[in-house]
This record gives structure tokens, C-alpha cells and sequence, in this order.
């Protein structure tokens, strides 16, 4: 069963061996609506070919429903969704060059693994036998090979997950979509699946569209990230810009940890603001377009980007107060209070603390940073 | 110390059984009375000698069983032949009730998958409106069927009126009038388990099949039947089996032409005509048709799923 919009990608595909810039997927000022409810409010993003691209946001903010529209499973209400270069909002999903890894999973209860993942195989009209071989090679890929002739609910849940991975690659879709698929998995099953991920999207070559609301996850596994809230793009980018560049408050606030000060900028000079805090304390950063002296904004400030001494170091220092010691682990937190103004967490590295001593709580400390360590922020 | 251990282990376990055993006796009772009982009691019956204004001599006899199955003549002195007539009914009911099973699950299928797929809060509201007609009186509604049916009815009426049809079209009193009568009186049977089924089944892996490039057509077939399919038997087996044995449809509908084995055995035990003996061996015949039917069922399925795992 030879379909057209297969054929088409495949040969866009194929044409795009010459260094042309076609996107993976284009979607262009997509609007959905549920009712009076508009879940997605007019978003545009490109995804290039051979990219990890992430869907970042907290969960209601319409990931799912952008995923689901580029599969095909929701209707586009306004917009245009292009697959390299092919308009495909119209096709329906068994059209559509793209597969899905299911949140959960989807499996096909009464067949075996085999016929799982064979099955998208057969239905690109692969004689059984074939698409049974090429299966095999795929559950040896995810290394399931041993479970083949199991049923889906014989298998626990990381396997099943691998599994649905097998069964989504196998017909090797130009684009795999990737709804929150390891949300159900615990913690170190979790680790090792994200960097199983990353070497299968790099072996295989096929765009990753990825969906999950677990920041450090998008943060580890990604080429590019775009953070959405309520229906709204908030910033794309890679993950070190996202990260140290955030562009607006729930961005700097959703990913990692920081410190969010309230300030109002006093003077801009030769690229240079400097902002008040209250209670007289006062801090320079980079200016940010957009942002003219009188502002009332926000200030970002990563606590990795703080340290403590007991002397104020060149650059920006504060005088505080030492409030409490937190141990994470590989870092020690500590919550310094500026009289009459904000707390900072500080953050050291238990690694790079060397001779450094934790001072305890009440110890008057300076809290300094370099020029470029804040940020100020739009909204 | 071990030993006693063991021992009181085991006294734990044998007390929960007496008293599992105890907790069920009324099921068991309840169950050897409505079930277990009048199936011995036909069993025995079928056995004994006819009195001839209804009720038995409690005397031995296979006569039941000969009469239903061979014909000796008039006089009982000829050698025994294979006595049809019985067994034809038996084959009409069964092929009648087989095409009642497959007009309701043809009709009863669609009907099932679209409440199933409506809106969580309103499928109730299509179940209710389903199982209404079924709160009046089967014999009522039978009769309403006939005279919806007949020559003078609403339907060829309303047939002639809009010039399909030059003449009444003859439903009552034929086959199909029957297969209708069942399906009717049958309906609520299939929708129900196919409705429970449905509503089970997680649409999701529709979603995945359509992913995975199959047609509507395909994950029908491969997908969603397989796993709806025990609401499907359990539809088939609910509409088929009492149809099977059902008596107004065919003779309110089918005139004396098409007679089937609900008719036979009822009219062996109405009035003075009758024959119990005879009443209750047509009836083990049929326990026994129903029952082989049964685990024939039971049997490819078993081995459909062995062959699948
Ligand atoms: N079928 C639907 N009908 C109405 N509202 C929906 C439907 N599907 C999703 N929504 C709403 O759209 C918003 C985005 O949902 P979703 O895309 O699932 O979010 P996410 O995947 O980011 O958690 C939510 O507020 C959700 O309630
Ligand atoms: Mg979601």
C-alpha cells in the first residue's frame, strides 16, 4: 500500500542530501482550540533534520496537544504544519510519515513483542517474514531480543517502554515523537533510558521530538528546547541559552534553580544597569534590551554563579549573614540573608570546596558574584 | 517447635476453607435448587412412561428417546428408521436462531461501539433508551411486532405510501419474520457485553495503530475486534442460546410452518395433549446441542489464545 505523503517525504528526503535547509518539521502560527478554550495560542517553530528537539513546560501548558497535532490526532484549528516541506495538517495519521512513542505505551495487548514491532512494518506493506527479520533486528537494538515471543503485559514497565521505542523506529518514521515516555520509569531506569535515547536518536539519525516537563531531563538530552506555558512559546533555544539566558521570569524560574530578586534599575551606562535591591544594597549586571532606568523587574541569579568570603572580592559584593547549611549530595546550599534585604542560596560544589571551611549559621559573610552573573529579566 | 508451627499453619488454612465452605452453602443451596434440581428431574422424567392426560408412570422406558429419534411405523413392527421430523425442527431452530445471532450482532455491534464512543456522561442516558422497550411484557411486545408486520400493518403502509412497493410485502409467517421476532426480543443481550467491552477498550491503541500507518479498516480488524472480542462471544452466546429454545417469536410470527423446539416442548407439557416424557427428552437434547456447542466454543478458544501466547 503505497501511500503519497510517504513517498513524497521520502523523496524530499532523499533530495535533501544536498545541503538545502528544508525543516524537519515547520509548524507556522498553529492555533487549537477546544470550545471557547484555546490551548495553543498561535505557535511557530522549526525543527531541523537529525535534531533532539525538546517541548519543555509544566504539564497543562499544551505539549501533548502540539505533539498529538503534528501526529495527526487533533485537528489543526488555525495554521499550517509542514513536514520537509509538505503541508500535512490535512493528511490523517496513517499518512503521515511520523511515528509516536505513546506516554503509555499503547502496546498491543493480544500480540507478542515480534508482532509489536512488527507490525508498523507490515502495514508499510512488508511481506510478514520481512517485517518479522527487520523486528528481530530492532528488539536486538533496544536488547529484547530474549522477549520476543512474550506478551506486552509479561514484560515490566522499562521493557514495555523499550519496546513501544522498538515498535515506533522500526518502520523508520522521518520524525519520532516522544510523549513524556519516561515519566513512568524510576529514577536510575530513567537515567540510563535518556542517554539510551540520545545514542539511538544520534545512531539512527531521525528527528526527535521530545515532550517532557522534567527541565533537567530536556536540559541533559536535548540539541534544542523550546519552554511553553499556557498555550505560549516562552523561549527557544539550546540548553546552555535557556539555561544562562533565560529570557523572560518563568523561564529563569522553571529551569534550575535561582535567585529571583526584585529590583528597580537606577542607571544604565556603557552597557552596564545597576539596579537597587532594598535595604540599600545595590548590584550591577548587563543591560537587557528593553529594560531603561526606572524599571521595576526581576534579577536571576544562579546560585552556582554566588560564593562566599569572609573579605568582599572584586566584582560584586554583599554583605550578609549566613542563615543555614543545607547538604544536597555533591553540593552544600547555603541561604545567606542580606540585612533588611533578599536571601540568596549560595551554592558550592563539595568537590571544588577544597580547604574552604562551611561556616556556621550567624557568621556575617560577603556574597559576591562577577559582572556578568545576573541577569535581568522581562515581566 | 517447628512441627507445631506447621500444624497450626495448617489449622489456620483448614479453618478459613470450613468457613469459606460454610459462607457459600446458600449459593450452593440456592444453586441445587433452581438449577441442579430441575435438570435432574428432566433428566428422569425424560425417562419414564407417559400418562396420557399429561403427568408419568414411574416406570422405565426409552420410549421418549425412540420416538424422538426413530420412526417404526404406525404399528411399532417395522424396522427402525431415522424419524426426521424432530430433528428437522431442531435444525430450523438452530439455523433460525443463528440468524437471529447474526442480525443482532450486525445490528447490535454498531449500536454498541457508538454508545461506547459517545461522551462519558450521556452513555447511560443511550444504554436507558436501549433497554426501555424490554420493560414491557415479551408476549406484548411479540404481539406489537406481528402487528407491525402484518399485511394491513404501519410498515406496508407505510411502504405503499411512498410507492416502493405495488403490494403488501409477506412478513408474517415466514423465516424471517422469526429472525426478526428473536432478534428483537434479543437485542439488549448483544449490545450490552459489546457496550462493556468497548467501553473497556483503550482507544489509545487505535491512536497507535493509526501511528503505525494501519486504515480504519485494519485496526478494526486487527486491533479493536481482538480485544473486544470476549464481549462479542459472550453477545452471541447470550442471543443464540435463549433464541434457541424460544416459543412466542415462532409461534406468534412464524405460524405452524415454523415451528422450532420451544413450540415442541412447550406443547408436551400444555393441557392433556401432551407427553412429558417426550417434552423432557426434546429438552435434554437440546441441553445436550447447547452444552456441545458450548465447549466446542470454549475449546477453539483456548486454543486460539495457546497458539497466540
Ligand atoms: N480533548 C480536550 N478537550 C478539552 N480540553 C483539552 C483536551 N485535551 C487537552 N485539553 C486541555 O488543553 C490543555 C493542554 O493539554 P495538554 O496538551 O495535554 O498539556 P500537557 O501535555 O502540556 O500537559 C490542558 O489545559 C487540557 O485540559
Ligand atoms: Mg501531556
Amino acid at each position: 500500500m503505497p501511500d503519497e505523503a510517504f513517498n513524497m517525504a521520502q523523496h524530499h528526503k532523499d533530495a535533501d542530501m544536498s545541503p538545502s535547509s528544508t525543516a524537519a518539521i515547520e509548524v507556522r502560527d498553529a492555533v487549537k482550540r477546544y470550545g471557547t478554550f484555546t490551548a495553543l495560542k498561535r505557535i511557530s517553530l522549526t525543527i531541523e533534520d537529525n535534531e533532539f528537539f525538546t517541548l519543555l513546560g509544566p504539564s497543562g501548558c499544551g505539549k501533548t496537544t502540539l505533539l498529538r497535532m503534528i501526529a495527526g490526532f487533533e485537528d489543526v484549528t488555525e495554521g499550517a504544519i509542514h513536514l520537509f516541506g509538505d503541508p500535512i495538517a490535512d493528511l490523517p495519521p496513517h499518512q503521515r510519515p511520523v511515528n509516536t512513542v505513546f506516554q503509555n505505551y499503547a502496546l498491543f495487548p493480544h500480540m507478542t513483542i515480534l508482532e509489536n514491532v512488527a507490525f508498523g512494518l507490515e502495514m508499510r506493506g512488508k511481506s510478514k517474514s520481512e517485517a518479522r527479520s527487520k523486528a528481530g533486528e530492532m528488539l536486538e537494538l533496544v536488547q529484547l531480543s530474549e522477549f520476543a515471543k512474550r506478551k506486552p503485559s509479561q514484560l515490566s514497565g522499562g521493557q514495555q517502554q523499550r519496546v513501544a521505542l522498538a515498535r515506533a523506529l522500526a518502520p523508520q518514521p522521518k520524525v519520532l515523537l516522544l510523549d513524556e515516555p519516561l515519566s513512568a520509569l524510576d529514577l536510575k531506569l530513567r537515567k540510563a533510558m535518556q542517554l539510551e535515547l540520545k545514542h539511538l536518536q544520534r545512531e539512527t539519525g531521525i528527528t526527535f521530538i521530545f515532550v517532557t516537563h522534567d527541565q533537567e531531563e530536556a536540559l541533559t538530552m536535548s540539541d534544542r528546547i523550546a519552554v511553553m506555558s499556557a498555550g505560549e512559546m516562552q523561549q527557544l533555544g539550546s540548553p546552555t541559552d535557556i539555561y544562562e539566558r533565560p529570557r523572560n521570569m518563568f523561564v529563569a524560574d522553571f529551569i534550575g534553580e535561582t535567585n529571583l530578586l526584585e529590583v528597580s534599575v537606577d542607571a544604565i551606562a556603557g552597557g552596564r544597569a545597576t539596579c537597587h535591591l532594598g535595604g540599600g544594597h545595590e548590584l550591577t549586571c548587563n543591560e537587557v534590551e528593553g529594560i531603561g532606568v526606572g524599571a521595576k523587574v526581576h534579577l536571576s541569579i544562579r546560585p552556582e554563579r554566588l560564593f562566599m568570603s569572609e573579605e568582599p572580592a572584586e566584582g560584586e559584593s554583599l554583605k550578609g549573614r549566613i542563615k543555614e547549611n543545607i547538604f544536597v549530595g555533591t553540593d552544600i546550599s547555603t541561604i545567606v540573608e542580606l540585612a533588611e534585604g533578599p536571601d540568596f542560596i549560595v551554592r558550592t560544589s563539595n568537590s571544588d570546596r577544597g580547604n574552604k571551611r562551611i561556616f556556621e549559621p550567624g557568621t556575617e559573610m560577603f556574597v559576591n558574584m562577577e559582572l556578568g552573573a545576573g541577569r535581568l529579566l522581562i515581566d | 517447635m517447628a512441627a507445631g508451627a506447621a500444624s497450626g499453619g495448617s489449622a489456620t488454612t483448614d479453618t478459613y476453607a470450613s468457613a469459606r465452605n460454610l459462607l457459600l452453602l446458600p449459593s450452593w443451596v440456592i444453586l441445587g435448587i433452581f438449577v441442579l434440581a430441575p435438570v435432574i428431574m428432566m433428566l428422569i422424567y425424560s425417562f419414564l412412561t407417559k400418562e396420557f392426560r399429561g403427568g408419568v408412570i414411574w416406570q422405565f422406558s426409552l420410549a421418549a428417546y425412540d420416538q424422538f429419534f426413530f420412526d417404526r411405523g404406525l404399528f411399532g413392527d417395522e424396522p427402525a428408521k431415522i424419524e426426521w421430523t424432530y430433528i428437522n425442527i431442531f435444525w430450523r431452530s438452530t439455523w433460525q436462531a443463528g440468524a437471529a445471532t447474526i442480525l443482532s450482532l450486525l445490528i447490535g455491534f454498531p449500536t454498541a461501539y457508538f454508545i461506547a464512543t459517545r461522551e462519558e456522561s450521556v452513555r447511560p442516558i443511550w444504554v436507558f433508551l436501549i433497554t426501555i422497550p424490554y420493560w414491557v411484557n415479551l408476549l406484548i411486545r411479540t404481539v406489537s411486532m406481528k402487528f407491525l408486520l402484518r399485511d394491513e400493518g404501519p410498515l406496508n403502509d407505510f411502504l405503499m405510501s411512498t410507492g416502493l412497493i405495488d403490494s403488501p410485502i409477506h412478513i408474517i409467517n415466514t423465516n424471517f419474520a422469526v429472525q426478526l421476532g428473536l432478534f428483537y426480543s434479543y437485542l439488549p443481550f448483544m449490545v450490552l457485553p459489546i457496550y462493556a467491552a468497548v467501553e473497556r477498550y483503550n482507544f489509545s491503541m487505535s491512536e497507535a495503530a493509526a501511528d503505525l500507518y494501519a486504515s480504519k479498516w485494519v485496526t478494526l480488524r486487527r486491533i479493536v475486534l481482538p480485544a473486544i472480542k470476549p464481549g462479542v462471544i459472550a453477545g452471541c452466546i447470550l442471543v443464540f442460546v435463549p433464541s434457541l429454545g424460544s416459543f412466542l417469536a415462532p409461534d406468534l410470527l412464524g405460524g405452524a410452518k415454523n415451528f422450532m423446539i420451544g413450540s415442541l416442548i412447550e406443547e408436551q407439557f400444555k393441557g392433556n395433549a401432551g407427553n412429558w416424557p417426550f417434552g423432557a427428552a426434546a429438552s435434554m437434547v437440546l441441553l445436550s446441542m447447547v452444552l456441545i456447542i458450548l465447549m466446542i466454543f470454549a475449546r477453539q478458544q483456548s486454543k486460539a489464545d495457546k497458539a497466540e501466547g
